[in-house]
């Protein structure tokens, strides 16, 4: 397991295609996953993440394209051919055999006699040689989790496949296994390929996060470059929230674009506008702005971003405070203000400015209503949470 | 104070509660436990008794209470042939539908998609129609003139020139008649398995083959079991396969009980007969549990 010298090698997507019919779930996917890396498929569902796992798998055949693990090419091969495992999201676990036989089951189907140290190593990497006895059924969620991973990873596979593994989990111990995950892929070495709808979960484990949307991926890095620099409108909704507003470009300032919105005038590094027409959607992050009271005007910083609106509601969340924020022109922003400093906070209705560096602005192409990529859920939440809030005021 | 007091309601309301659900639970099971005891448990112990009867004296087909366990002896001397014949065919049988039902309730487990109820509704659909008539039926299907008899001489593959009233007719009826109860219970175990637990065999090296030997079947094993005990069980005691299909050479154990008890009258003889098939049944079944190993599956 230990030994680095093992030849791992890059996991290359071309020109990959899946189509049901008239429904396209992957389109014209190509992509190269490092050899080695921790790599994050993320999406909302029927996003077409969980087709291209299986077609990394071979449990699917692709329409079009082909799979290669560096210079090999696996499209034509069946699953049980394909040097790459997979840790199923119902966990898939072998009921009427016992733990160490499910993870000694790769091993024998190749012809391996002497299984008992490579699985009792295997076992002890995940913790579980106590036991190697039990049947699956006898273990919790997190434990059945752990067989269904090493069951995979004893085999060393080239790439790893993960299918939401941890969606079965509730959420302390989602938090725990992405640790242990993540530690284990330290160890290992080997290229994992995890596919998830939850962003949090792509953010502290992969290295790259890959965006996927209606079978494309939107777009593809760093998670913290993907967070901080969101190149579309999808992006900035999925990973995290972001404020929103519509503008047109009407001319530059150094290295910097202007946006007029809403008769105010915006700030915006030319480098992080990626819009191909004058019409822009600007975007910052809730955490990035700066709440001040109406009266403390002058303490905004020459040359940041600022508007005017009037708090329509704030939430203590412990290590920071949730602000709602009635723009002029009646668009809600949202801000996350760290709580350093105790008391002295906004409260509903007061007039505030909103300010923030340019630096944190970006530009995007105007995408079909503001909502895109927004979990339907959230949506829903907002507008119980609106409709409480119009009913306290009539109170 | 505050929480004395809902401890002693709690307990105050949860001990009749306990106390009902005991009693119901008892008044549950009683009408199954009455009809056992009419149905089975009494007939169970006349039977026995009626086994060790002896012969009254000068008034052939009357008997008496008696310890006659020489009755069984005499039984097995001259039927003991019957009972390995009716065990030899019924196990015949008894693979014979494994082997037919297994694909049979794999396809409609697994491939039959939106036919699955329709080919279901099949299987059982003969069983509309009474056990007796569909044997005649076999009568014909099997008869010396008929296409499959015909056909099958022609290429000079029946040694005996016929089918019906050979040992193959009786076998045939058997595997017949009794295939449903082999289907269903192999459905019933096939259908439960998680077919992803085949992607995951075929991802972890398992050829569909391999997937199948160590995944598919040892799964099934349940169905297995069920449905060759509910097969091999009433074909080994049944009798009106043997009497249609069969000749005097095919008789099966089933057929010695019906002419003791309604022919000779002789009923100690057909009843240690049935005790006998019993038992044997009884430790055929427990030994095969046992080999098989079903307790250990989920």
């Amino acid at each position: 397991m230990t030994d680095a010298a093992r030849a791992v090698e890059d996991l290359h997507l071309q020109n990959l295609t899946k189509r049901f019919g008239d429904f396209v779930a992957v389109d014209d996917l190509t992509l190269t996953i490092p050899a080695g890396s921790f790599f994050a498929l993320l999406g909302a569902s029927g996003c077409g993440k969980t087709t291209t796992l299986r077609m990394v798998a071979g449990l699917e055949d692709p329409t079009e394209g082909s799979i290669r693990i560096g210079e090999k090419d696996i499209t034509g091969l069946r699953a049980f051919e394909r040097p790459v495992n997979t840790v199923f999201q119902s966990y898939a676990l072998f009921p009427h055999l016992d733990i160490f036989e499910n993870v000694a089951f790769g091993l024998r189907r190749r012809g391996i006699k002497d299984v008992k140290p490579a699985v009792e190593q295997m076992l002890d990497l995940v913790e579980l040689g106590s036991l190697a006895r039990r049947k699956p059924s006898q273990l919790s969620g997190g434990q059945q989790q752990r067989v269904a991973v090493a069951r995979a990873l004893i085999n060393e596979p080239d790439v790893l496949l993960l299918d939401e593994p941890l969606g079965a989990l509730d959420l302390k111990l989602r938090r725990q296994m992405q640790i242990e995950l993540k530690r284990i892929q330290m160890d290992v070495g080997t290229t994992f390929v995890h596919v998830t709808h939850d962003q949090e979960e792509a953010m502290t484990m992969a290295d790259t996060v890959a965006v996927m949307n209606a079978g494309r991926i939107e777009q593809m890095g760093h998670p913290a470059d993907i967070y901080e620099t969101p190149q579309t409108v999808f992006v900035a909704n999925f990973l995290g929230q972001s404020n929103l507003i519509d503008g047109r470009r009407t001319g530059t300032s150094g290295e910097f674009g202007v946006i007029e919105a809403h008769g105010l005038s915006f700030m915006v590094p030319s480098d992080r506008c990626f819009c191909s027409g004058s019409d822009v959607t600007l975007g910052v992050r809730p955490e990035k702005i700066t709440v001040l009271d109406a009266v403390d005007a002058e303490q905004v910083p020459d040359g940041h971003n600022r508007l005017e609106g009037r708090v329509t509601d704030v939430s203590y969340t412990g290590v920071s405070t949730q602000y709602l924020i009635d723009a002029p022109w009646g668009q809600e922003l949202i801000v996350f203000e760290q709580n350093v400093v105790v008391g002295d906070r906004c409260s509903v209705g007061d007039p505030v400015i909103l300010h923030w560096a340019p630096s944190h602005t970006f530009g995007l192409d105007p995408a079909p209503g503001r909502g895109a990529g927004i979990d339907p859920e959230v949506i829903e939440a907002e507008r119980v949470n609106a409709h409480l809030r119009v009913r306290g005021a009539e109170d | 104070m505050v929480a004395v007091v809902p401890t002693a309601a709690r307990s105050g309301a949860s001990a009749p509660v306990a106390q009902r659900s005991s009693k119901t639970g008892y008044l549950l099971l009683f009408p199954g436990m009455a009809w056992l005891g009419v149905f089975f448990a009494i007939p169970f112990v006349t039977l026995f008794m009626t086994s060790l009867q002896a012969p009254v004296a000068g008034s052939p087909g009357k008997y008496q209470f008696g310890l006659e366990f020489g009755n069984y002896a005499s039984a097995m001397a001259e039927y003991w042939p019957l009972f390995l014949r009716s065990f030899l065919y019924a196990g015949i049988a008894t693979l014979l539908a494994l082997a037919i039902a297994y694909p049979l309730a794999y396809f409609i487990a697994f491939r039959a998609g939106q036919w699955r109820s329709l080919m279901l509704v099949l299987v059982i659909a003969p069983s509309f129609a009474s056990f007796l008539l569909r044997t005649y039926a076999w009568k014909t299907i099997l008869a010396d003139e008929g296409i499959i008899t015909s056909t099958l001489n022609s290429l000079h593959l029946l040694p005996e020139g016929r089918i019906l009233n050979t040992g193959i007719a009786v076998v045939a009826g058997l595997t017949y008649n009794f295939l449903p109860f082999m289907i269903l219970p192999l459905y019933a175990a096939l259908e439960k398995i998680d077919p992803r637990l085949m992607e995951a065999a075929g991802d972890l090296y398992a050829s569909p083959q391999t997937a199948f030997r160590k995944v598919t079947w040892p799964l099934s094993m349940p169905g297995i079991v069920a449905g060759t005990l509910l097969t091999f069980i009433p074909a080994s005691g049944d009798y009106i396969n043997a009497a249609l299909l069969g000749s005097t050479g095919n008789r099966m154990i089933g057929n010695a009980i019906q002419i003791n008890f309604i022919q000779f009258r002789d009923y100690p003889t057909a009843s240690a007969l049935s005790f006998v098939l019993m038992a044997a049944i009884l430790v055929l079944v427990f030994t095969y549990i046992r080999r098989a190993g079903t307790e250990d599956l989920v």
